[in-house]
């Protein structure tokens, strides 16, 4: 990769500095953000300058930072609340655990800075009981900063004061999804709830509020440091600064990356990523996890911003992007997410509760090869009513995967249907083992092996699999050592 | 700890850290990466035989942890400095590939497979 695709805004300190120490923190630039913002930036200033820099939330919905901490300010109250949402969910993203445990200041510095734009002294970091590493440095970090008087009573001798506390979840998906979320810091069930009222205007103990992902603090002392203008050119049209992916699947280059917006596809997964494991043929890319959607191999040129991305029905989401190859199955992967749904709805709202069980149960059939084509037309009606009707994001987002895989693949869902076939070779309830009868050398492996005894054939003589009795479990395949067994 | 009062207590700290970061510049610095996909991947592991290795050939070596590098599929992965040199990241690390670039790379300068190319532009506040 001769050309640098990649800015660290976000990630710039992971790697590089000492999460242990402030003064690691300290060296490479750390708390003359805040500073700045207290010394020489009136509160709004700093909101201005937050929404001159085009900030958008890197949560997933991406709505406009400057302009919810413009809410919060607006409303009078003895108290507010910054809260910091680390309740990183989404099955193959870990780019929040990543900046917490690599650089925790970068946070505790924004959360900082957000009190003080809006008017508000009191700070909650809400993160996962399971990343109990970035907890740890968080902890360290809060006791550094308050000895070092850059969080406390009087931050750098002002009158400004700011106190932190971190709460933790137990890991369940929906309380991702702010009202949820702040019940669960309330101690009550992790529900949403309709808004409005906006945290803004009533949040954490009906207080207003402003509930902030890890990634898109980590960006703001940059901002703030180096200036909205100087961030502001970085991105694209809609959406400006960079993105942290958490490149996963079967892709070359697994790990964290964190690119421009606006750069295409393409360029993140050829170039960045370093293509395709294996030399495989590119599929599609899930973004978002669960809620978001597939870009397939005939968007690899959408340039990623939540716009583009929400037209090929999918979302931003908070960064998962898992890459899928010739091999992968577009049903079978809608009905890995919408199972994960299925257990992560919390119940409250029909549409959610009742839809994606029975999003999951017609994608199920289809797998078996028992649908029909009722039941394609059913999906997409169903899933644009849960679309239209869900209390909160989760439910919202959840038919995405069904939506955005139809609108490439819906040949492969009627090939399911219809042929009763999995193209992919996936599906197993679909396939055949069958063997090759040139390549068969009557080594009677695959007869020992077969669990149920379905295959027949004397030694030296080409076997035979007896589809009625075959249960598909593979076994055979596995043993054979002449790649005289195939799936079809 | 003193606590810092103002902007200047804060540049001013910075610049006395980063003078006494100067007068490391001399030594080797080894930068292991131990975030939780570090660690479980063997980071402190390599953390370890690399600081053994150091002592046994007698070497002067400065060692400091960091957080996620970024490049998950070559977990474990360090960061060398050599003095005068440009930082470079080595991947796919075990005990003994750890040993090899101590007594090959930190010691003699001589470079061993295993680099990571460094794709990215890193905002410096």
């Amino acid at each position: 990769m001769s050309e640098k695709k990649q800015i660290r805004i976000a990630t710039r300190n992971s790697g590089f500095i000492d999460p242990e120490n402030i003064d690691s923190y300290i060296a490479a630039g750390g708390y003359l953000a805040l500073a700045k913002c207290i010394e020489e930036m009136t509160p709004t200033q700093v909101i201005d300058e937050m929404k001159a820099s085009g900030l958008r939330g890197r949560g997933g919905a991406g709505f406009p930072t400057g302009v919810k901490w413009g809410f919060a300010a607006g409303y009078k109250s003895d108290t507010k609340y910054v809260v910091c949402n680390a309740d990183e969910g989404d099955p193959g993203a870990f780019m929040d655990r990543a900046i917490l445990e690599g650089d925790p200041h970068s946070v505790l510095e924004a959360m900082a800075i957000g009190a003080y734009a809006i008017g508000g002294n009191k700070g909650t970091i809400y993160i996962r009981a399971e990343y109990p590493l970035a907890i740890k440095r968080l902890k360290i970090a809060i006791e550094q900063a308050e000895e070092k008087g850059v969080l406390g009573k009087g931050i750098f001798g002002s009158d400004f004061n700011f106190d932190l506390d971190i709460k933790y979840g137990a890991g369940a998906f929906v309380c991702g999804e702010e009202t949820a979320l702040i019940n669960s810091m309330e101690g009550m069930r992790g529900e949403p709830y309709t808004k409005p009222p906006f945290p803004a205007e009533s949040g954490y103990w009906s207080k207003p509020t402003i509930v902030n992902n890890v990634e898109t603090l980590a960006a703001i002392p940059a901002i703030i440091v180096k200036g909205a203008n100087w961030f502001n050119k970085i991105g694209s049209e809609t959406t400006k600064g960079t993105k942290v992916f958490a490149l996963a699947g079967k892709i070359n280059n697994v790990g964290l990356i964190e690119v421009p917006m606006g750069i295409t596809l393409r360029e993140v997964i050829m170039d960045v990523g370093g293509g395709v494991a294996k030399g495989k043929e590119f599929k599609a890319v899930q973004t978002g996890g669960p809620s978001g959607g597939a870009l397939t191999y005939k968007d690899l040129d959408v340039k990623i911003d939540y716009e583009s991305l929400a037209a090929c029905q999918s979302i931003m989401g908070s960064g998962g992007m898992i890459v899928m190859d010739e091999d992968d199955c577009m049903v079978a992967v809608s009905k890995f997410f919408l199972d994960f749904t299925m257990d992560e709805t919390c119940g409250k709202c029909t549409p959610c509760r009742i839809g994606s069980k029975r999003i999951y149960e017609t994608l199920d059939k289809i797998t078996m090869g028992q649908g029909t084509m009722d039941d394609i037309e059913n999906l997409k009606l169903l899933a644009v009513a849960i679309k239209d009707t869900a209390l909160c994001g989760l439910g919202q987002t959840m038919p995405n995967p069904v939506l955005s895989t139809m609108r490439v693949f819906e040949d492969e869902y009627k090939a399911h249907v219809i042929d009763k076939k999995c193209p992919a070779g996936v599906c197993s309830s679909l396939l055949e083992f069958v063997v090759v009868d040139e390549k068969c050398v009557g080594c009677t492996l695959c007869a020992k092996i077969c669990p149920v005894d379905c295959i027949s054939g004397k030694v030296k003589e080409v076997h035979v699999i007896d589809q009625a009795a075959c249960i598909k479990c593979g076994a055979c395949l596995d043993k054979c050592k002449f790649d005289a067994i195939i799936k079809r | 700890m003193a606590k810092l009062n103002s902007i200047t207590d804060l540049k001013k700290l910075r610049e006395e850290l980063q003078s006494a970061a100067e007068t490391q510049t001399g030594k080797p610095l080894v930068n292991v990466s131990l975030a939780t996909c570090s660690v479980a991947s063997g980071g402190r592991d390599i953390m370890e035989a690399m600081k053994a290795e150091v002592a046994s050939l007698g070497l002067d070596v400065n060692f400091m942890q960091s957080g996620c590098m970024t490049f998950c599929y070559a977990e474990p992965t360090v960061e060398i400095t050599l003095p005068g040199k440009e930082p470079v990241v080595f991947g796919y690390l075990d005990t003994d590939k750890a040993k090899l670039l101590v007594q090959k790379y930190i010691k003699d300068g001589e470079l061993l497979d295993g680099v990571i190319p460094v794709g990215y532009e890193r905002v410096v506040l």
